[in-house]
């Protein structure tokens, strides 16, 4: 299972030697304090920094936790580019896992895998995901199937050009929903707490909307066929702070229904949100060559941000590259 | 540094006295309001050209009378001529009709093949290949559907669509091959181009991440399309089936060769009629000149029919385009 650890330091053994020398008390650890997280006591006296430490790393924090996703030895090419490899890793289920790392490091890519969204563009996808247990790469499976119990939320707001009942409402009529459509509606939009701004206009275009709306519009669109997961694609990089921080206390709710995978370029954000962190980086061979994105560490957040197993880790988080 | 000697700041009036500027304006000012020149100018003249025999026989006699039989005066005194252009205008109406109830579908569906479906590496040449399509002359078109098409395809499947629906009006016989059908199909070639490429370029510039929010939403490839894209398209595949009835109502060439060129007009699809266009070009040489004011009317009764549908795209494109939100072409 945990064969991507090797890869993505192999390059630089000089630096991760540094790492184990390092205090385990980085200044990093006040950086995560800063941010309202307590480094926990397990992340101190765990295991001291060495290769088993970092063998379990990547891939497999909570061998006992219960998967949504099962990863294997993903990898992703965009016709003959590859964009990300041999990525392993496991998504709990109804927690927040967040993927973090600089630009270009796949975790976008990762993202769209995992509802299949990469399919259109044309991104071809080795290796195995596993979805409560079924591969959704298998051919027999339909990738529509996959995409309505898996839904996205992207990075700019994008409500369709119709009303915003219609909006809500687009996702249900497709899958043929039965029920009361106006319950499911006004439901969908109290639950991203949107519903008294708009439940007197309901007519009027999605477009019309702030952006912060928008978003939370798309949101409630995405939960109105009853997902079980929810991919969010740097949901907030396209709004204000007051509307990012509507978005979180939401995130913050949804958790309890929905396993939630967020990419966010902003890593406060990521520490007070996910339960999970997934740091990706970018690797470069002598500089130049291909840019392949590749897993780093995964872990508990509170161990991320705290006191992480890796120098690129903690190099990234506090602030050193990326 | 400042406070030492500085350079005596240079003029900022214009160093002489620039022509180009204001002669440019000019031009451009003459250029631009010649347009309202040129039309005026042709609508004045055909219809003062045209207004007796809208005095003869009425405007709405003129559009809705059946009998067109050339008179021979020098247009000065008395009429002895009838001046019915309902059979032009039918033949026009029905053979635009059938090219739009043809086109318009095939169009759709090539636009959609090109842009979502279509191999990458085949969709530049396809794009190409639909404008040299609409570069092709329409004296060439018509040379072809009446030398090849009618022969070879057309007049066998007439004869079908007669043997199993002749007894509906739209179909009965004799065939004769040359017709409505036959040039409404041309015309539904012809027009296929233009339509295609509008509509191509309309769904092009969809918002892919809307498309993206419908995929994630669980929706087929199928359904992305219908659902999403042709409606917020609606105005642009509107605006492109109204330049292709434009394009099918004016055309003269390829028609007056296919439609039969008679004077009467009939229900039939299958029989022979003649348009408005192909009329005043088949017969305007050898036309007295109270017959050629009867052809001035044609063409104005012609012009004031392309007006309407303009208007008319106009009005529903900006009408729709309120009421989505979206981009109008």
């Amino acid at each position: 299972m945990i064969t991507t650890t090797e890869a993505p330091m192999g390059a630089d053994t000089d630096t991760r030697t540094d790492a184990a020398g390092t205090d385990e008390r980085s200044p990093e650890t006040v950086a995560a304090q800063a941010m309202g997280l307590e480094p926990t006591d397990e992340a101190d006296t765990g295991e001291t920094p060495g290769t088993e430490a970092e063998e379990r790393a990547a891939g497999d924090p909570e061998p006992e936790m219960d998967a949504v996703f099962e990863i294997e030895d993903l990898s992703v090419h965009y016709g003959t580019t590859l964009a990300v490899r041999d990525i392993s890793m496991r998504i709990p289920r109804k927690r927040v896992t967040a993927f973090i790392g600089p630009s270009g490091c796949g975790k976008s890519t990762l993202l769209r895998c995992l509802n299949r969204t990469n399919d259109l563009l044309d991104a071809t996808v080795g290796g195995r995901l596993l979805y409560n247990g079924e591969d959704i790469y298998d051919p027999r499976v339909e990738a529509a199937e996959v995409r309505r119990r898996i839904g996205m939320v992207f990075q700019k707001p994008n409500p369709f050009p119709k009303s915003i009942y219609d909006n809500v409402a687009f996702g249900p009529r497709l899958n043929g929903f039965s029920g009361n459509l106006d319950e499911l509606v006004e439901e969908s939009l109290t639950r991203v707490a949107l519903w008294n701004e708009v439940k007197d206009k309901l007519d009027d275009s999605g477009l019309a909307l702030s952006g912060g709306q928008q978003q939370r519009l798309c949101i409630a669109r995405a939960i109105a066929v009853s997902p079980d997961v929810l991919l969010m694609d740097e949901p907030c990089s396209a709004l204000d702070p007051i509307a990012t921080q509507r978005i979180e206390d939401l995130i913050d709710r949804l958790k309890t229904d929905y396993t939630i995978v967020i990419v966010t370029h902003n890593m406060q954000q990521a520490a007070r949100v996910s339960d999970m962190t997934a740091f990706f980086s970018v690797r470069m061979d002598g500089g130049k060559g291909p840019r392949v994105g590749e897993l780093v560490e995964y872990d508990r957040t509170t161990k991320i941000f705290s006191n992480p197993s890796r120098q690129a880790t903690e190099d990234y988080i506090s602030g050193r590259f990326g | 540094m400042s406070a030492t000697v500085r350079d005596p700041q240079p003029s900022l009036r214009a160093r002489r006295k620039r022509l180009a500027d204001p002669a440019f304006r000019w031009f451009v000012t003459l250029a631009g309001t010649s347009v309202f020149v040129i039309l005026a100018a042709m609508v004045v003249r055909t219809t003062t050209d045209a207004w007796p025999i809208f005095q003869h026989e009425g405007f709405f006699g003129f559009l809705t009378g059946d009998r067109w039989v050339s008179g021979s005066t020098r247009g000065t005194g008395d009429f002895t001529g009838t001046y019915g252009a309902w059979p032009f205008i039918y033949g026009t109406l029905v053979t635009a009709l059938i090219a739009i109830v043809i086109a318009l579908p095939l169009a759709l569906c090539v636009a959609i093949y090109i842009n979502q479906l279509a191999p990458k590496r085949l969709r530049n040449p396809l794009s190409y290949t639909v404008e040299m399509l609409a570069a092709v002359p329409s004296i060439v078109f018509g040379m072809w559907g009446l030398f090849w098409l009618v022969p070879n395809v057309l007049l066998p499947v007439f004869g079908w669509l007669e043997s199993v629906l002749g007894w509906f009006f739209l179909f009965e016989g004799p065939v004769f091959g040359r017709g409505y059908l036959a040039a409404g199909i041309v015309l539904a070639i012809m027009i296929l181009p233009i339509i295609t490429a509008i509509v191509r370029e309309v769904i092009a510039v969809h918002p892919a991440d809307q498309q993206h929010a419908a995929y994630a939403l669980g929706a087929t490839r199928f359904e992305v399309i219908r659902k999403v894209v042709l409606p917020s398209s609606f105005s642009g595949i509107v605006g492109a089936t109204m330049l292709g009835l434009g394009r099918a109502i004016g055309e003269t060439i390829a028609v007056m060769m296919l439609i039969g060129s008679t004077k009467s007009w009939e229900g039939s699809l299958l029989r022979m009629g003649d348009s408005m266009a192909a009329h005043i070009a088949a017969t305007f040489k050898d036309s007295s000149p109270e017959a050629v004011k009867g052809l001035m009317a044609i063409g104005v009764a012609l012009f004031l029919f392309t007006m309407i549908i303009n208007v008319a795209a106009r009005l529903l494109v900006w009408r729709i385009g309120r009421v989505a939100g979206d981009a109008a072409v």
